[in-house]
């Protein structure tokens, strides 16, 4: 019996190591990626608006208060997706939508916003993608939580959904509606 | 037209064929050029995670090559180049992981199964020349003797 416990417990290390390999598998097949950016400060950048034509937006002004920075692009279906849940988090009012439009037309982004309503209290258009790369977007839509002192707190990759905003986004808020002021508090 | 020209005209069609995925300008100097090259094939295509950026004709791997070239314009490091992305998209950018205290198991786990294995070896080795001689053992050294 004895010359059995070393192979055995071989095979149970084993057994364990593949099924954490397995369970932790991508499921869709793309692997979603944590953020660097989580618990760092938001990258800086100034935009132009894409609605207040040739006026610049920088990147300081989401200091001072809670923002979801969401990025997306007419070009996108998920976007499309994931408009309605946008329209329905700008109606409870408890936080800001920054718009980045990625690599997008200008005309078709402003027809967008005008057929299926607008989310966003600002949308800057990022046409060449320099600022989408400092925030380590690789698919878009992906939304990005930003606490009152400019730290990115939490990160949505894909289209966000009710269920998702108020799990994972809205309890940063509630428990912390100054945001992570360490010398505040 | 003589056959070194015929020749070096192939070439460059052949090269440009193989530069068909990557639009971004050649860098001035060969050198850099050298190493753009070996950049880009370094990191992962973030939306389609198993090419290299370097075979990707995604947009957003294009937007990145021309980061890389233009970084490598600015003067930069292959290892600065190597942090400015991880420091954006997170250390899965990278083919080849990085020697770190969260990466020392992979590294480790090769070593650790040799020695384990020689280790099983040895003592198996050791317990089988302990053993007394079995009587097939005996039998085959009387016939043989």
């Amino acid at each position: 019996m004895k010359r059995f416990l070393l192979p055995l417990g071989v095979f149970a290390l084993l057994v364990i190591v593949l099924a954490f390999g397995i369970y932790n598998a991508p499921r869709n097949g793309s692997k979603v990626i944590d953020s660097p950016l989580l618990g760092k400060p938001a990258p800086e950048f100034t935009l132009p608006k894409l609605l207040e034509a040739g006026q610049p937006y920088d990147g300081k002004s989401l200091v001072g208060g809670w923002h979801l920075v969401n990025v997306w692009g007419t070009w996108c279906g998920e976007c499309r997706a994931e408009h309605a849940t946008l329209l329905q988090i700008k109606g409870e009012g408890r936080v800001p939508i920054l718009g980045i439009d990625w690599k997008d037309d200008d005309a078709q982004a402003t027809a967008w916003l005008s057929q299926l309503g607008n989310p966003y209290e600002t949308v800057i258009a990022d046409r060449d993608g320099r600022v989408a790369i400092d925030w380590g977007v690789y698919g878009a839509p992906e939304s990005f939580l930003v606490d009152p002192q400019g730290i990115v707190v939490e990160k949505q990759t894909g289209a966000m959904t009710m269920e998702d905003w108020q799990k994972k986004f809205l309890p940063h808020l509630a428990a912390n509606p100054q945001g992570n002021a360490k010398a505040g508090s | 037209m003589n056959i070194r020209a015929l020749l070096v005209t192939a070439a460059l069609c052949w090269s440009a064929l193989a530069l068909a995925v990557d639009n971004t300008p050649p860098l001035p100097d060969p050198l850099m050029q050298q190493r753009y090259i070996a950049l880009i094939n370094e990191f992962r295509c973030m939306q389609c995670q198993n090419e290299a950026l370097a075979d990707s004709n995604v947009s957003l791997a294009a937007d990145l090559r021309l980061e890389v070239h233009d970084l490598i314009l600015k003067g930069k490091s292959d290892d600065e180049i190597r942090d400015y992305l991880v420091a954006r998209y997170g250390e899965f950018i990278l083919f080849r992981p990085r020697m770190s205290l969260r990466n020392a198991w992979l590294w480790a786990a090769p070593a650790v199964m040799l020695l384990g294995g020689i280790g099983i070896a040895l003592r198996v080795m050791r317990k089988r020349a302990q053993l007394p001689i079995t009587d097939e053992d005996a039998s085959d050294s009387t016939t043989d003797a």
